[in-house]
């Protein structure tokens, strides 16, 4: 699998698609491969305010939980409730399923983010 | 702080064959075991509607013979071993003085004097141990750690029996449930038991540990035609709670009885050398007043998955914990098992769970969750 390199990743496995003032978030390739077979994602509700490295919701395969972390500051402006029924999308399309969309008050923070090359070193 | 284990990893006979078909690997008890292969829902499946292999040769055998060998297991085996036949198997409790699990077991009778058990992994050491001290007085018995001496596959699903059949000189269709024979498969000693951890048909094949891997290939190969495929303890897992086998180390262990565990019926209650059983004692008292708590199987009316460990709650009292908790793969629901006080257990009472700090509504629900069509 490579890595996108329109995305920022964090350390945690998450990737943010930056546009304007706002990103979508969701997990990555590495992540649904640790996880396994995803079986429930619960997100936050619209209007949560979240500090970077904050939890915004949960994901559970078939075996663990595993919590969610904001890569940046900000409030959650969407979220992708078609998850809640096909949360397997996470498995076949993990850069393709995102799961909120967030509005940074911190638009410095994103340029901390790890680039796709600086992502794959860390988990190959 | 947790203590830090430099023992390494043990590696059944089948290690490099997983590694080679690219499982994922997990310590579990003690060995480094393949807990998936191409992904637990698919595997689980798999097993309901084809057939799949697992590698289950961490599993312990313990070997009592001697003229009392029957007397000495019934020192232990909360289940009545003087009603199995040669070549019959049946599930038991291994109890400790107090009644409760010291580890569950399959025993099987080899020769009217010689009886397996097969155990589990992490508890293959001290079950020995306590077996060999608590036959003594039994007189002539003698046990013996055998689990060297095994290697261990499960072949579990509807199309298990076409898949072995073609490999062995054994009529399988003739092999009752918990029922067992000896003979050859792709050439190999082995014993052929109709037994398993799934809930579906199938079979678990003793074969010598040095081929292992020709019988492993063998199975897969066979069972092609049906696309049998390779799974992990992942899978075993999620098939075992589904048909609600209790796990030991979850749903049973040393603080719970056969009686609270509602396993009643593999307690030999009217076996004429019950009161040598360990704990006999604890088991008749409580049976006769009643166990104050019971597991019971229960599922999510809210959304969430309640998972081992959680705290059940009826009001603001909490009541009990969960054991074993997931969402299913093939029910597509998320299901557990939890110990509930007996006012409680009713099927259809509701309760809640602690779903990390959420209460999360469940209904107690009968057991098994899943019943294979026997037809």
């Amino acid at each position: 699998m490579t890595y996108p390199a329109n995305l920022k990743y964090t350390k945690d496995h998450e990737w943010i698609d930056l546009a304007g003032d706002q990103g979508k978030v969701g997990i990555t390739d590495y992540a649904q491969q640790q996880l396994g077979d995803v079986v429930y994602v619960e997100l936050p509700e619209v209007g949560v305010k979240l500090k970077q490295g904050q939890s915004f919701g949960t994901i559970e395969s078939v075996k663990a939980v595993s919590e969610l972390y904001s890569p940046v500051t900000g409030e959650v402006v969407e979220v992708n409730t078609a998850l809640k029924d096909k949360p397997e999308a996470v498995n076949k399309d993990p850069h393709g399923s995102w799961m909120v969309v967030i509005r940074l008050t911190n638009a410095g923070e994103a340029g901390a983010l790890l680039d796709a090359s600086q992502y794959q070193d860390l988990v190959k | 702080m947790e203590q830090a284990t430099a023992a390494p990893l043990k590696k059944t006979p089948l290690n490099a064959r997983h590694r080679a078909h690219g499982a994922k690997m997990v310590p579990f008890g003690g060995w480094d075991m393949p807990v998936e292969y191409t992904g637990i829902v698919a595997e689980h499946l798999a097993v309901r509607e084809r057939a799949g292999l697992f590698d289950v040769s961490h599993m312990g055998q313990i070997e009592i013979a001697g003229k009392d060998a029957l007397a000495g297991v019934a020192r232990f085996s909360s289940n009545d071993a003087a009603k199995l036949a040669v070549g019959q198997a049946h599930y038991s409790g291994l109890m400790s003085e107090k009644g409760t699990f010291v580890d569950d077991l399959l025993v099987y009778r080899l020769a009217p004097a010689h009886f397996l058990m097969v155990v589990n992994a992490s508890h293959i050491p001290d079950d020995y141990a306590y077996i060999a001290q608590r036959i003594q007085p039994a007189g002539d018995a003698v046990a013996v750690d055998a689990s060297s001496r095994y290697a261990l596959l499960a072949l579990q699903g509807p199309k298990a029996l076409e898949t072995l059949q073609p490999l062995t000189g054994v009529d399988l269709s003739s092999i009752k449930y918990y029922w067992f024979a000896h003979g050859e498969v792709a050439g190999v000693r082995a014993t052929i038991s109709r037994t398993g951890y799934t809930g579906e048909d199938g079979f678990e094949v003793f074969v010598p540990p040095q081929s292992a891997d020709k019988v492993w290939l063998a199975i897969l190969e066979s069972g092609k035609p049906f696309d049998v495929i390779p799974c992990g303890l992942g899978a075993r897992d999620t098939l075992r709670l589904e048909a609600a086998m209790r796990l030991h180390g979850s749903d049973i262990d040393d603080t719970t009885t056969p009686v609270e565990a509602d396993l009643n019926w593999i307690v030999g209650w009217k076996r004429a050398d019950f009161d040598v059983l360990a704990g006999a004692d604890v088991l008749k008292s409580q049976k006769a007043s009643g166990p104050a708590r019971k597991l019971v199987g229960f599922e999510m009316l809210d959304r969430g998955i309640a998972r081992g460990g959680y705290d059940v709650y009826i009001g603001d009292a909490k009541v009990g914990r969960v054991t074993s908790g997931t969402q299913t793969p093939y029910l597509k629901k998320a299901i557990g098992m939890a110990y509930l006080p007996v006012e409680h257990i009713a099927a259809g009472t509701e309760f809640d769970v602690d779903i990390r700090g959420r209460r999360t509504r469940a209904r107690v629900v009968p057991l098994p969750f899943y019943k294979r069509d026997r037809r």
